[in-house]
């Protein structure tokens, strides 16, 4: 077994529209990448297998489990959390329909909701309940139940 | 997790390379939703991977020849959102549209999903039905082997150390012909399949006779099942009850699950054949067009 550490990576990668530039662990997981060498601390660790959605970010237009992507792999790529969701403006009308609808309580599978319906409705605005609920059905939540995400999403929808 | 070097090679011979040096210590890289999950539980003790996303062979997705030629890295989502795909070949559309949720769908593959070799792979069947072929690059040059002959075991593959999956080739759906997956499940979505059934039929111009079948089954044996008897029956007889529930019962026998978590035995056979009976119903419905 070799006992010095593979080397890092350099990676330069755009997230929420500002460039950064990384010296990456290889086995680092993207989650981790933005946890800990970035410190956006939005994006959260839940089950890190893939079942729950939790750390969900968008990768190139893509929603994506964060912790089944390697920090290494996103050089060149634009990654983007939910910090990167409100403006100065004020919230995203989502993050705003999650307040008015309470589609929360401990907040932990809320980043991952967001960023997730986010995918959805950039691309599909005015998704039906059903579509809405297939799209979400790859993020858990413990506490809410589903309701009041899916209302609030269909608020958020045109 | 073991401490693993990451290296992204722009061809599949620099890749083969890689994989050739560190045998079974290097892993391809395509999603990352198996290879990362088993890194992380220590099922693979890995020294490097090996990103294949920058390897245009592996990434790509194209009509040729009549046939589709689908990358081993390309995602499941572009899989069925390829217009080709869904005109042509509706059971990969319904084997790749299941694969976990979305942010799985965005990065897990069909070259991903063979390769991982679980018994209850989604992506399988179909591929199995529509006589599907393994183009492979290795050490020793390059080979072809049919899907359905590519799993070994739970988990193991006809792939040798430095081996690498290259595309799966589709050949053009025959004429006549409609294919169909499903799979049980006690959710809507996001789930292992308890069992599923994958059916190709070939009908006459009549549409009232079978020219010939395929069947293959998900997580009732060791590796996907091709139930070859059990479509091969359905050739020369007509499209009714009686010749589907021949062939059901015949899928049925070629099953040999496991009672485990997710199902029973008795539980498993009953659901091949009566999901076999449903798909037959619904390839020969898409047949018909």
């Amino acid at each position: 077994m070799t006992t010095s550490s593979p080397s890092k990576v350099h990676v330069t990668t755009t997230i929420n529209g500002q460039q950064h530039e990384l010296l990456v662990p290889p086995y680092m997981s993207l989650l981790d990448t933005l946890r800990e060498l970035i410190g956006l601390t939005g994006t959260k660790e839940g089950c890190l297998d893939g079942n729950c959605g939790a750390c969900t970010v968008n990768l190139d237009g893509r929603v994506v489990d964060s912790c089944l992507v390697l920090g290494a792999e996103v050089n060149g790529k634009n990654v983007n959390t939910v910090e990167g969701m409100a403006t100065p403006a004020g919230l995203h009308p989502l993050q705003q329909a999650f307040l008015e609808e309470a589609a929360l309580q401990c907040g932990i599978c809320t980043p991952g909701f967001l960023v997730a319906a986010k995918g959805l409705l950039d691309n599909e605005p005015s998704p039906s309940e059903g579509r809405i609920r297939h799209w979400l059905a790859g993020n858990l939540c413990r506490c809410t139940g589903y309701d009041k995400i899916v209302r609030a999403v269909q608020k958020a929808s045109k | 997790m073991h401490p693993f070097a990451y290296v992204a090679p722009g061809t599949v011979d620099e890749a083969v390379a890689v994989l050739t040096k560190h045998g079974n210590r290097a892993r391809p890289l395509a999603g990352g939703t198996d290879l990362l999950v088993k890194a992380r539980a220590n099922v693979w003790e890995l020294d490097a991977v090996v990103d294949i996303k920058n390897i245009p062979e592996l990434m790509s997705l194209s009509v040729n020849g009549g046939g589709i030629s689908i990358g081993a890295g390309v995602p499941c989502y572009q899989v069925y959102g390829n217009s080709t795909i869904a005109a042509e070949y509706p059971a990969i559309v319904d084997g790749s549209s299941i694969i976990g949720g979305i942010q799985i769908q965005s990065r897990a593959g069909l070259g991903g999903n063979l390769c991982n070799a679980a018994p209850s792979g989604d992506g399988i069947c179909p591929l199995i039905v529509h006589s599907a072929v393994a183009h492979i690059a290795g050490p020793k040059g390059k080979r072809e082997v049919a899907v359905e002959d590519f799993c070994t075991g739970p988990g193991r593959t006809v792939l040798q150390p430095g081996e690498l999956l290259v595309s799966i080739e589709v050949p053009k759906a025959p004429a006549n012909s409609g294919a169909a997956y499903t799979r049980f499940i006690p959710r809507n979505e996001m789930d292992i399949a308890v069992a599923g059934v994958g059916v190709l039929v070939v009908l006459d111009s009549s549409g009232k006779k079978f020219k010939s079948a395929r069947i293959a089954l998900a997580s009732v044996g060791p590796v996907p099942i091709f139930a070859k008897a059990a479509g091969e029956s359905l050739a020369g007889k007509p499209v009714d009850d009686k010749s589907i529930a021949a062939a059901a019962a015949l899928a049925r026998k070629a099953a040999s699950p496991i009672t485990d978590m997710r199902g029973t035995i008795e539980q498993r056979r009953h659901l091949v054949e009566v999901l076999t009976s449903r798909m037959i119903n619904k390839a020969a419905e898409r047949a018909r067009g």
